[in-house]
């Protein structure tokens, strides 16, 4: 159960893999919906910590497009309410997970990613 | 039997039936229980504030679905793939990751309110391999580096573990103040062998104002056997050899104000003579 919000906050872990680690890229996902309480106060909490175009990206790689391009400045109730879905509702369930640089693959399998390193890859 | 943590490393240990077995354990889930409740106090987050915390070595989500009854959103980490399929059968809401926290986290700064982890520091203390990755402490420092950029500022980390020795104590608050961390020990109900509880209270930051240690809980151990009072005191009247002279002043009181109560007539008034010795006149 990757949620977007979790994949918001990781980044790649490989040994020297320092720079453009972020986002992990999705490949050939499984989604799946789940119904998730709306919590308002969460996500404004959480909005400082998101990465706006990353999670965008995300999105439309689970194919969802509902989000505009650009951080709107202010927050009303219907936009919360779509953060919401995406950040907390849409599950990926099996794929993989991709570092842009290092092309490392996080699979995942079962809703669980799999971030075990190899030896030569622990930092 | 000796520690689960020699006997094999967690994702072994933990197998299909040892994790199956560890989660329907009523006692397990009583424990687990108790010292989530206990280190969630202790982190001691902002009240009414909807967090996202990090349960590092969730298994089966016995720690997390505390965390959702008191209305925190969490991510889990472990390494036993085993435990994490029995936390999928039991729906658990939290994000699962399939990870050891030995190779450090790859997170990006800021992106929890705390971090709590329950019985789970005392395997990084057990070498697998010979390849100097796997070495206790420089699993150690990857592990609290990578928490330490994790977490927000200012936050808390709280690891309840069992540290076999105090050099074991010693090797994990040092690298973990190397790592960047605040805070120390704290220890429960610490002359108690069965109720003793370590957890260790990390903090990050604290801006201006030290944070606060907290302190552990004292106190008497609620599970003593009963009627272990009357046998001290049983015990004490051995070793003194006679019985203390029960017909002092009180209970004389005593008995005429029950007399008394039971409409008994004739009971003498007290006076400053009751339950006196006459003088030896003679």
């Amino acid at each position: 159960m990757v949620r977007l919000i979790t994949h918001n906050l990781l980044a790649c872990h490989v040994k020297g893999c320092t720079t453009n680690n972020f986002p992990l890229v999705f490949q050939d996902v499984q989604v799946e919906l789940q119904v998730a309480e709306f919590n308002p106060d969460f996500i404004r909490n959480m909005l400082s910590r998101l990465e706006w175009t990353a999670l965008v990206n995300a999105a439309k790689q689970v194919g969802d497009t509902s989000l505009p391009p650009e951080q709107p400045d202010m927050m009303d109730d219907e936009l919360l309410q779509k953060l919401h879905h995406v950040l907390m509702e849409i599950h990926v369930t099996d794929g993989a997970m991709v570092c842009q640089n290092c092309n490392h693959i996080y699979p995942i399998s079962n809703g669980i990613p799999n971030m075990l390193l190899a030896e030569h890859e622990i930092g | 039997m000796s520690r689960p943590e020699y006997q094999a490393p967690p994702e072994i240990y933990y197998g299909d039936a040892e994790a199956k077995k560890y989660t329907q354990n009523t006692r397990n889930q009583q424990i687990q229980a108790d010292m989530t409740y206990r280190a969630l106090e202790l982190l001691n987050l902002p009240p009414d504030e909807p967090a996202f915390l990090l349960d590092i070595g969730c298994g089966s989500g016995l720690s997390g679905e505390i965390l959702e009854e008191e209305g925190y959103i969490w991510a889990g980490v472990d390494i036993a793939p085993s435990m994490l399929e029995v936390a999928l059968e039991r729906d658990i809401d939290g994000d699962l990751f399939l990870q050891d926290i030995g190779q450090g986290f790859g997170f990006r700064p800021g992106s929890f309110d705390g971090a709590i982890s329950i019985s789970v520091l005392q395997w990084l203390l057990n070498a697998e391999t010979s390849h100097p990755t796997s070495s206790p402490p420089h699993r150690l420092t990857r592990f609290f580096t990578t928490l330490h950029s994790a977490l927000r500022n200012p936050s808390r980390a709280v690891f309840q573990f069992y540290p076999t020795s105090d050099d074991q104590i010693q090797l994990i608050t040092s690298i973990a103040q190397k790592a960047g961390f605040g805070g120390g020990i704290v220890v429960d109900y610490p002359n108690s062998k069965k109720a003793r509880k370590v957890f260790l209270c990390l903090f990050v930051g604290g801006g201006g104002t030290q944070q606060q240690m907290p302190k552990g809980v004292e106190g008497e151990d609620d599970e003593q056997v009963r009627f272990e009072r009357r046998r001290e005191k049983e015990k004490k009247r051995d070793v003194s050899g006679k019985r203390k002279n029960m017909k002092d002043k009180d209970w004389i009181l005593k008995k005429k104000e029950l007399y008394r109560q039971r409409g008994k007539e004739g009971v003498p008034r007290d006076s400053k003579f009751t339950g006196r010795k006459r003088k030896p006149i003679f």
